[in-house]
């Protein structure tokens, strides 16, 4: 019962921290592929999915090519993201389609993404009735029971597309299972007019994305007649995002530090009350040592380090036991959310862990080790 | 040396533990029991002693104060010349671990020890090197005839087997003085003549015996200086087998 508060505790700080990390190069990796120089912008109240779902009031057109007029916009792209039927092998999936622009708006998209085709290729200009999909339809992880490959035909809301391409893996759980087609299809299947669901917007520097930022907030404040503190819309800078998903994943880390300190102090009292006994138990034991020339000194270090041997095993479970779950946990969330993070060992981590475990199994041992060392010996020969 | 309140002169050439009208206490509930009062003991170098009475007598008591397992209330105790009040518990228990080797009446074996393991003990409590206690403890468990059950547990070997690794134990660090505290008082009479005979040999080698016991008989056969205590006093000394008492010089070790 002692060992398990002190392996819980240093089961939980470490497969903490390891899942901690491996979450957050997992998010980070789901913003990664959506790069670190752009601005996002966004209207607000859309629903759970993906951006633009359902908001009240949309972005447009119109606040696409005036943030386009701004000196310190240097490229601005509108995005759009509509749910739709797609059918192949007989069977039927609900998923994403994003629109791929004409020219240079195309290349900008590709090289933010980083795009290249593991299978055939991507979209050119004006390749109206083809879709290049994203990585998972080609390995049969959207549930059509059959990869597709370049050559194969998809029906989209009724109609029929080529598949030219396949995007390679993203890691990323949106671009992995995007339909990407050229935006005159998305236009004409959805018929969606000049809303857009989000843009993308790169600064004219990047070392100044403050700037960009609040140029466009107060170029869309006053196109969408809001004021100051009741904006209907959202500009993120990426370091804004990566702050918001930080400072949620920090929070998790605080509860779980928190737990994990309650149940290390728990398996200290553990320990504390184990030594007790045993320094009770021992009593004989004790006297005899002292008959025979042991100084207090010696009792006293027998005993704290055997408390912190008791610390010490906890705590290994704990890192055994810790490591573990951080894998397996790294793996759940790779499924997940489709990001590829692998699971390292963090050494640093184990040694100052097993460190910490051996040093509070000591300290816990302190005061009963004292008291082993004060006995008198003739009262403890007597049992 | 000065000595304070002191009747006769104390020769620490000749006597190695003294005991100087001492008094022990103890508080039971509301009462105080004397265990003993006013008790002087003198135990020269290369004696057998021994110190005898009926069961509350206070000679177990007598046995702790001269093996300084226990202070004294009252008087002083001094060991080799030293007043052991004065020291503190570091120093006691390093001059008991060196000069006084114990046997008890219940063997007081380490039970997670082997029989090795348990005369390497002191030795190890010294800082004697690996090399050196295991050896010795060979050497002291071959001398006891134990040599074939060194690796055994204490609950393997018979009683008359554990007293033995008591003693050799108790002869680990060499010391000058042994004391045994009723040792043949778990075993039967044959093997407690055994072990009363090597007592006897290991005073022989000029090692200073004090013997504990109830047993007159025992007392007047080995001993040369029996003290005769009741009710934590001492009645009268008496000198047993004078002729085999010689010895005065300092004992030296193996």
């Amino acid at each position: 019962m002692t060992l398990l508060g002190i392996c819980i505790g240093i089961l939980a700080v470490v497969s903490l921290i390891s899942l901690g990390s491996g979450l957050k190069l997992a998010v980070g990796s789901q913003f990664g592929v959506s790069s670190t120089e752009l601005i996002t912008v966004q209207a607000s109240g859309g629903n759970f999915g993906p951006p633009g779902s359902e908001v009240i009031n949309p972005l447009t057109k119109e606040h696409l090519e005036e943030i386009k007029k701004l000196s310190s916009v240097k490229m601005a792209i509108g995005r759009k993201i509509e749910t739709g039927k797609l059918e192949f092998n007989n069977k039927v999936v609900f998923g994403y389609a994003s629109n791929i622009p004409d020219g240079e708006d195309r290349d900008f998209i590709y090289s933010q993404l980083e795009a290249k085709p593991i299978a055939g290729r991507l979209l050119r200009d004006g390749e109206i009735g083809k879709v290049f999909l994203g990585y998972n339809f080609y390995v049969d992880k959207v549930g059509l029971e059959r990869a597709v490959v370049p050559g194969n035909t998809v029906t989209i809301q009724d109609r029929d597309f080529e598949v030219v391409g396949i995007l390679e893996k993203k890691g990323s759980f949106i671009y992995d299972n995007l339909v990407y087609m050229n935006e005159d299809d998305l236009q004409s299947l959805f018929d969606y007019g000049d809303d857009l669901d989000y843009i993308d917007v790169l600064p004219t520097d990047k070392d100044n994305m403050e700037r960009t930022k609040e140029d466009i907030e107060k170029l869309l404040r006053r196109l969408r007649d809001v004021d100051v503190g009741s904006e209907d819309f959202t500009v993120s800078t990426p370091e804004a995002s990566m702050a918001q998903v930080n400072s949620m994943l920090n929070a998790i880390q605080a509860f779980v530090i928190i737990i994990a300190s309650i149940s290390i102090f728990v398996g200290a009292i553990g320990i504390i009350n184990t030594m007790e006994t045993s320094v009770l138990e021992r009593k004989k034991e004790i006297g005899i040592m002292k008959a025979i020339g042991a100084k207090n000194s010696q009792i006293f270090m027998q005993f704290f380090v055997e408390s912190g041997f008791l610390g010490l095993i906890g705590g290994g479970i704990g890192v055994i036991l810790g490591i573990t779950l951080g894998y397996v946990g790294i793996m759940g969330i790779n499924n997940f959310m489709g990001s590829d993070v692998q699971p390292t060992i963090n050494f640093i981590l184990i040694f100052f862990a097993l460190l910490g475990s051996f040093a509070i199994g000591a300290i816990a041992g302190i005061i009963p080790a004292m008291r082993a060392a004060k006995q008198n010996p003739v009262e403890a020969l007597r049992g | 040396m000065e000595k304070k309140g002191e009747d006769k002169k104390i020769d620490y050439e000749k006597t190695i533990i003294h005991l100087h009208n001492v008094t022990k206490h103890y508080e039971m509930g509301d009462n105080v029991v004397k265990a003993v009062d006013g008790i002087s003991i003198d135990i020269q170098r290369g004696d057998f002693v021994a110190v005898m009475g009926p069961s509350g007598s206070g000679k177990s008591t007598s046995m702790n104060l001269i093996g300084s397992l226990d202070m004294p209330t009252h008087g002083h105790i001094f060991l080799d010349g030293e007043d052991i009040s004065l020291l503190n518990e570091s120093e006691l228990a390093q001059i008991r671990g060196k000069n006084i080797g114990f046997i008890f009446q219940q063997f007081n074996l380490i039970p997670t020890l082997t029989v090795k393991e348990n005369v390497v003990l002191p030795m190890t409590l010294q800082g004697i090197s690996e090399y050196e206690r295991e050896e010795k403890a060979e050497k002291i468990l071959r001398r006891l005839e134990l040599a074939d059950r060194m690796d055994h547990y204490p609950n393997q070997i018979s009683g008359g087997q554990q007293q033995r690794v008591a003693i050799a134990r108790a002869l680990a660090n060499d010391p000058e003085v042994i004391l045994a505290d009723e040792p043949t008082g778990n075993l039967d009479t044959k093997t407690g003549l055994k072990v009363m005979d090597f007592l006897t040999e290991l005073n022989k080698e000029g090692r200073t015996i004090v013997l504990v016991t109830h047993s007159p008989e025992l007392a007047k056969q080995y001993a040369h200086t029996v003290y005769w205590l009741k009710d934590g006093k001492i009645e009268r000394i008496t000198k047993e087998r004078k002729n085999a008492f010689e010895k005065v010089g300092k004992w030296k070790g193996d």
